[in-house]
């Protein structure tokens, strides 16, 4: 047996010889083709490296567009031809690469400086962009000379643009270059020439608008010519965002209020959708997108008219007499006087040291609460002021709303300011004046408004004195949600129509005061007055004053608008709806330093409400809405 | 008859501290230095990051040594009454996978067993030796030598490998068929009767051709001629092969490889890794980790020698050749000697399964070198 095993180990020991031996061979082979290839072969095997590059691209996303409810484009994107430079395969040299492209197209000293920065500041195989938006001369004559140009890149891009231009630049905003401050590691970001909102929806609904970049691997060879695609994997377009607004209304809007420094909100006064908000003067979105030049950026920003701010959210007015309605009710609801209280307007009141004005410097004679409102008397509503007390009027004026951003979604909007005794005492640190209140009773003092909340509170009072807040966007999601069966219906916004707990008493007295100023003869704005009675108005002006009007000056004369200068002129302000029976629209009208309110936003007023009403796009259903819809149908 | 020669014993048992004693210590470095490698080529190809790669691999290597410990000290005699049970476990499996196999990456190769997924065609790599190694070990050479005592073994090896191939997965069939065939000539097989196999093989492979999957087909035709389409099929090989030449002598040093920077190969952290090595670190580098491979190599096969029981020669001979098959294979691969089959870099390439195989082959290796000195009737009531 043991010699046997013995063999048997012999054998063993002579195979494992023979497989040791092989695998020593194999071994060497595979060292052999190391060899071969990493030093006979290193030097070819090097250049292929060189020449055969794979580099991934991202594929910036297809922003989403941004539509009016009838479908109207007001931001889309268009062709734009661009130059890029790739600083890693240019073998001549950068500055050597940059000075042949400018013998055929131009680059100035300026741009010329900023892919200079861009070059430095990106990694060397990230593209550059040398120049955008090349008419197709410039474009085609470059391709051309494509080989002597190495690292130069023709691209075909999208740019951002703006059919509507100057109407919609503070709504829907713009785009721009990301700055550095708003770079957040995403690599979409980085990508030169991406743009991202700056402003208004744009900024607002970014994410949605943006959508998720894809990415390309190609191969491209030492000149940086593309030779082949390897794989490519789409991104997800944005989606598009449809707006409440009615273009070609808000059109009409801007061209009524020419030159003035103006807002205008228009909305229903059920749903709270904005139909309009205009802000003059306006500028160019385009002129943003494509790069603005240094004197026309000085002139926008230093126009006394800043044409920069949207007004309509970002504007902060007294009301003037356009407060008196929540006085009214304040008193009404209180319990601070009744409906048949009347009071005696001389023309002033005395109260304390202090002597109050009425606009209408010989008086009104008796008046009670609807000819109050109706003839716009201030003595009457110092006298009521007076006994409700200011935080019993703040309280009605937060229930409208009044003092705290609407919540719209886009940035930046303002709050106001609803003064309480509280509120001085804590930010200003004395103690709230009687006289205070008086001021504030007609819409004067401490208290501030924003246009747009001018117009909600106005559509509140409208709707029956139900809560309403405005709205700009149509919430898709919210409909793919109920699978497009409430496809035809306005998605509700919940806390939308709660009551805001007036007696139906009061209000009517207040709107009957309202009816008066537009349709009565003796009202502040019959002149403004809507004549078709199927569509007419009721309405409440103001005046806001931004100057103290001295005793001398009220002594002698006190100068008309006109005679003043501009910046210390009076803003003009008007808030209206209509129909007057069956409330659909509400208007908030201010205009800076426009003079008087029923005279001026007056007939701005009229003229907007009755193109509205004729227009009527309340009354049917938000095409965008269906538009965006089908889209998404047939992508799925 | 009973002539001792040496202190091996039937009866030997070891107590667990000399166990750990004999624990060839030095084979477990080399093991952990070559997974050390690994880690570092798995942190460059994630371009400078432990993450997704080099932490579940640390773990997994982790995992891997504590069981190649216990298999280490688990009695060889242990392991060669159960081989044959094990083989029926792991043919079971293979079986089961046809049925309830998930499919992964186009092939049904995969077991779920609710915690685990469990690759039956790698435990099969580990029963075949065990297997085979035991049905060798009681043959005299008289009987190996005879035609009809190989019919048995034949059998056991052809019934995995066609359900492997089924699946279908050459790269382990092959593996088996080859690891298989190393102990069948370590046992002594006569040698003639290779020759007939291989010219066997040789006149089959046009039919077998026909039963290739069109990727295979393509596989082999690439390789054969690899610029046929440069982008296409023969793109992985023409790109490792510019990486690796590009490499150069000294490398292009570490962390500097094109390859995982632009992305081109899909399986960098996986079969090719060894292109990213070769290009970070040259031929010097590439020549250090072969060089590591044989030093484990050569540890195997002194410790087939230096085992005193036929089992043990056996499996020994058997692990270490299915490890340099591994290492071959894969290398051959990437530099384009043979066409590209998936088998990854034993200890370096990122995955669990092949990690697990292989520590526990090394863990039945370092138990034939623990109890070398037991010495196992050819059969049961024999004695040596």
């Amino acid at each position: 047996m043991l010699q046997l095993a013995r063999s048997r180990y012999k054998s063993f020991t002579r195979r494992a010889a023979i497989v040791g031996g092989v695998q020593a061979v194999l071994m060497t082979v595979l060292a052999g083709r190391l060899y071969y290839l990493q030093v006979i072969r290193a030097d070819d095997y090097r250049t292929m490296a060189d020449d055969n590059r794979i580099s991934m691209r991202l594929l910036p996303p297809k922003r989403g567009r941004i539509l009016d409810r009838q479908a109207t484009e007001l931001a889309n994107n268009q062709q734009n031809f661009r130059i890029m430079f790739v600083p890693e395969h240019a073998k001549d040299g950068i500055a050597e690469t940059l000075d042949a492209l400018s013998s055929l197209v131009e680059i100035d000293e300026y741009d010329r400086r900023r892919i200079e920065r861009e070059i430095r500041r990106n990694r060397k195989f990230m593209p550059v962009t040398v120049l955008e938006n090349l008419s197709w001369e410039e474009f085609s004559r470059v391709n051309v000379h494509l080989p002597d140009l190495p690292g130069i890149q023709p691209d075909v891009g999208e740019s951002r643009s703006y059919p509507l231009g100057t109407a919609f630049a503070h709504l829907v905003g713009y785009v721009g270059v990301v700055a550095e401050k708003e770079l957040t590691g995403e690599p979409l970001l980085e990508l030169p020439g991406f743009r991202i909102g700056k402003s208004g929806v744009e900024k607002a609904r970014e994410s949605v608008l943006r959508g998720t970049a894809g990415n390309s691997q190609i191969e491209v060879n030492a000149l940086g010519r593309v030779i082949k695609q390897l794989n490519r994997v789409d991104g997800d377009p944005g989606e598009d965002v449809v707006l409440t607004i009615d273009a070609e209304l808000q059109m009409m809007v801007m061209d009524r209020l020419g030159n003035e420094s103006a807002s205008v909100v228009v909305m229903d006064v059920h749903t709270g959708d904005v139909i309009s908000m205009v802000s003059t003067p306006g500028f160019d979105p385009n002129s943003f997108n494509l790069g603005i030049n240094h004197a026309d950026w000085k002139e926008l920003l230093d126009d006394p008219r800043k044409p920069l701010i949207n007004k309509p959210l970002r504007g902060q007015y007294p009301p003037g007499s356009t407060f008196k309605m929540i006085v009214a009710l304040a008193a009404l609801e209180s319990g601070a006087v009744t409906e048949d209280f009347q009071t005696f307007c001389s023309g002033k009141l005395k109260y304390g040291n202090h002597t109050f004005h009425c606009w209408k410097k010989h008086g009104h004679g008796l008046q009670d609460m609807v000819s109050a409102i109706e003839h716009s008397c201030d003595v009457y509503f110092y006298e009521i002021a007076r006994k409700t007390g200011i935080n019993r009027i703040a309280a009605m004026a937060e229930r409208f709303g009044l003092g705290d951003i609407t919540g719209i979604g886009v940035g930046g909007e303002r709050s106001g300011l609803v003064p309480t005794k509280e509120w001085k005492l804590a930010t200003i640190g004395e103690p709230w004046q009687g006289g205070e209140t008086l001021n504030v009773g007609i819409g004067q003092g401490h208290v501030l408004t924003t246009p747009l909340q001018l117009a909600m509170m106005t559509a509140q009072l409208a709707n029956g004195g139900k809560r309403v807040r405005p709205r700009l966007m149509y919430s898709l999601d919210a409909e793919k949600e109920t699978d497009g069966k409430t496809a035809d219906k306005e998605p509700a916004v919940p806390e939308q129509n709660q009551s805001l707990g007036l007696s139906e008493h009061a209000l009517s007295i207040v709107l009957e005061g309202m009816r008066r100023v537009t349709n009565s003869p003796t009202g502040t704005a019959f002149r403004a007055r809507i004549k078709d009675p199927a569509m007419a108005m009721s309405g409440k002006s103001g005046t806001a004053q931004v100057r103290r009007i001295s005793k001398y000056e009220r002594d002698t004369r006190v100068l008309k608008n006109k005679e003043r200068a501009w910046r210390e002129r009076d803003h003009a302000l008007f808030v209206a709806f209509a129909p007057v029976e069956t409330p659909r629209y509400a208007i908030s009208v201010v205009v800076e330093h426009g003079g008087g309110g029923s005279s001026v936003a007056g007939p701005i007023a009229r003229d907007i409400l009755e193109a509205t009403q004729k227009r009527d796009p309340a009354r049917t259903p938000p095409m965008g809405v269906a538009a965006v819809r089908n889209q998404d149908k047939g992508k799925g | 008859m009973l002539i001792h020669d040496g202190p091996g014993l039937t009866d030997v048992q070891l107590t667990l501290g000399q166990k750990i004693w004999n624990i060839n210590w030095m084979l477990v470095l080399l093991i952990s230095a070559t997974a050390a490698v690994g880690f570092a080529m798995l942190y460059s190809v994630a371009g400078g990051s432990m993450d997704p790669w080099v932490k579940r691999q640390m773990t997994r290597f982790g995992m891997g040594l504590i069981l190649m410990f216990l298999v280490a000290l688990v009695d060889v005699r242990f392991w060669m009454r159960y081989a044959y049970g094990i083989y029926a476990i792991a043919l079971a499996l293979l079986i089961a996978v046809e049925f309830i196999g998930s499919v992964g990456m186009g092939a049904q190769r995969w077991v779920d067993l609710g915690f685990f997924q469990l690759q039956p065609s790698e435990v099969m790599k580990i029963a075949m030796v065990l297997a085979l190694s035991r049905y060798f070990h009681g043959l005299s050479l008289d009987e190996v030598e005879r035609f009809r005592w190989l019919m048995p073994p034949l059998l056991m090896m052809l019934a995995p490998v066609a359900l492997v191939l089924r699946q279908p997965d050459l790269g382990t069939a092959l593996l088996i068929v080859m690891g298989s065939g190393a102990i069948f000539l370590m046992a002594g097989v006569r040698m003639w009767l290779f020759g007939v196999v291989f010219a066997a093989v040789g006149a089959a492979a046009p039919f077998a051709w026909s039963y290739l999957h069109t990727y295979q087909k393509a596989r082999i035709l690439t390789f054969l001629n690899p610029e046929r389409d440069p982008l296409g099929a023969g793109y992985h090989i023409l790109q490792s092969k510019i990486a690796l030449g590009s490499g150069g002598l000294a490398g292009r040093g570490y962390m500097q490889g094109t390859q995982s920077y632009l992305n081109f190969l899909p399986e960098k952290q996986t079969d090719f890794i060894f292109t990213s090595l070769a290009e970070e670190f040259g031929l010097t580098g590439a020549l250090v980790l072969l060089s590591l491979y044989v030093v484990i190599i050569i540890y195997g096969i002194a410790i087939a020698l230096r085992s005193r029981n036929h089992f043990g020669r056996l499996v020994a001979m058997g692990i270490t050749v299915t490890f340099f098959l591994y290492v071959f294979i894969n290398i051959a691969m990437v530099t384009g000697l043979v066409p590209v089959v998936g088998v990854p870099l034993p200890l370096i390439s990122y995955g669990g399964t092949a990690m697990m195989t292989i520590l526990i082959g090394f863990g039945l290796l370092i138990s034939v070198y623990v109890h070398r000195d037991v010495r196992i009737p050819r059969r049961p009531g024999d004695s040596v």
